[in-house]
């Protein structure tokens, strides 16, 4: 047996959407292997079929044919209650919006996910403020969201991703609503947290500075896998990224 | 410690108690009170049309149920006082009911009642789909979605339908009191003011969790993907 372990696995997956009188093929046969614990950056286009692909990952969409599976499991043969139970226990989201719920402060957003997988108010409680210090907001566990900086409020979405040990962190353009120092630091903490935890984060992200920490980078284009990159193969072609962007924002 | 992750994650489906996902009652007390606290002007103009309605509601049966307190004295001139403001009364008859016409009112005011909660919560959930879409994403169940959203409408409809059914039950003595003087009240059951008070909240309650059964429906049915969505 091969030793490394993948913990996404997609194979010849499409996905059609039918709007009306035509059919959008958003993805036409992707297969893609992520390894565990890696740092992973899907980048592409928009309508390039890169969120349709991510929110497979993540188990929000089910592929027309082809199969996903996350830690060995076939999603598609999941019900709505087992998918529930994948997304709390397995999979950890972080949104580009933050989506902390706005009427809950720090501490009790980390801990809801903890409530929803059964765990005793009072565990979850020591649990979450040991994540908020991981994020550095331990003296900011009582503030709710609208008291809380951008780059605060998204350390307290990292925190409550990592509150049921998942496997995978889903980050869909983490820093898309931060500045550049802002976004570099979650970008930093990220990168720490998924080789401190072992934890595979894969974002969907236009963030060039992303890069630079990925261990990987699948690049999507017209709903096929365009290439996915290594990070030694990175630096070398550095100035071809800057050439890319560059072709891409024209 | 790889070999225990895969082995976990080979049992997607295994023993109940690992898989469970669970809300508890008290959680989501705790979370509904804390949504209508945040949005509390809403709250408070959602819960205004049962305010209004329960009241009318209450001041019809209270009202009523004061007549039947001042006829039940048996004496005449409290009969035709009552009759020249309008109660129908016939030579023989010891108690009054409310009119049909009353009753119609009435029943068209809970009706134009239910349709506001309804519409209300409609747009209070499509307002909320980041919220909703987020919870799902962290783990929540269709029905813990369903549960915040009835606790919410059934806390409303407690708070506005007792208010409304005792501003009610006040104006309508108050009424009485102005029109016929102190005996109108000291002759009062208050065992039948009491009933319809309560008939008047029970009823609040329920129009406030019938009117929303559909939005949390559809809100219990909002897809996790929701949550990505950047723009409204």
């Amino acid at each position: 047996m091969n030793n490394i372990e993948y913990v996404v696995r997609v194979s010849e997956v499409t996905k059609s959407f039918n709007l009306g009188k035509i059919m959008v093929h958003a993805l036409r046969g992707v297969n893609l292997e992520i390894a565990t614990g890696n740092y992973i950056s899907i980048m592409g286009p928009s309508g390039s079929g890169k969120s349709t692909l991510f929110n497979m990952i993540g188990g929000l969409d089910k592929p027309s044919s082809g199969r996903v599976y996350i830690d060995e499991v076939d999603i598609a043969q999941l019900d709505a209650y087992e998918l529930a139970w994948l997304r709390c226990r397995k999979i950890g989201y972080i949104f580009q919006t933050f989506n902390l719920i706005q009427v809950m402060n720090a501490l009790e957003n980390v801990t809801l996910p903890m409530t929803f997988a059964g765990e005793t108010s009072s565990a979850a409680m020591d649990k979450g403020m040991d994540l908020l210090k991981l994020v550095g907001l331990s003296d900011r566990h009582s503030h709710k969201p609208n008291e809380l900086s951008g780059g605060q409020q998204q350390r307290v979405a990292v925190a409550r991703a990592l509150a049921n040990d998942p496997s995978i962190i889903l980050a869909d353009e983490p820093t898309g609503n931060l500045d550049l120092t802002t976004g570099e630091e979650i970008i930093a903490l990220l990168k720490r947290l998924s080789r401190e935890r072992n934890v595979t984060v894969i974002s969907a992200t236009h963030d060039f500075k992303m890069l630079n920490v990925s261990d990987q980078v699948v690049w999507i284009r017209d709903g096929l896998v365009d290439k996915v990159e290594n990070r030694d193969e990175l630096s070398i072609s550095v100035g071809q990224i800057g050439a890319r962007s560059e072709s891409e924002t024209a | 410690m790889k070999k225990t992750n895969t082995a976990q994650g080979n049992g997607i489906a295994p023993d109940k108690a690992q898989r469970l996902l669970v809300l508890p009652f008290r959680k989501s007390l705790e979370i509904s009170f804390k949504s209508i606290q945040a949005r509390f002007f809403r709250s408070l103009i959602t819960t205004t049309t049962l305010v209004l309605a329960i009241s009318f509601f209450s001041f019809v049966m209270v009202g009523t149920n004061a007549a039947n307190g001042l006829l039940s004295t048996g004496e005449r001139e409290y009969r035709q006082a009552l009759v020249k403001s309008g109660y129908d009364l016939e030579p023989d008859q010891v108690t009054v009911g409310s009119s049909p016409k009353q009753r119609w009112i009435a029943i068209l005011s809970l009706l134009v009642c239910v349709v506001g909660i309804v519409n209300a919560h409609l747009m209070a959930v499509t307002e909320r789909f980041r919220e909703i879409g987020t919870m799902k994403c962290l783990g929540a169940l269709d029905r813990f979605v369903m549960r915040l959203f009835i606790l919410e409408a059934g806390m409303q409809g407690l708070a506005g339908s007792l208010v409304g059914a005792l501003a009610g039950a006040f104006f309508a003595l108050a009424s009485f009191g102005l029109r016929f003087g102190s005996p109108a009240l000291t002759h009062l059951n208050w065992g039948d003011i009491l009933g319809s008070v309560g008939m008047a909240v029970g009823g609040g309650i329920l129009l406030s969790l019938l009117g929303v059964m559909y939005p949390a429906w559809i809100a219990s049915r909002m897809q996790p993907v929701e949550a990505m969505r950047v723009e409204h």
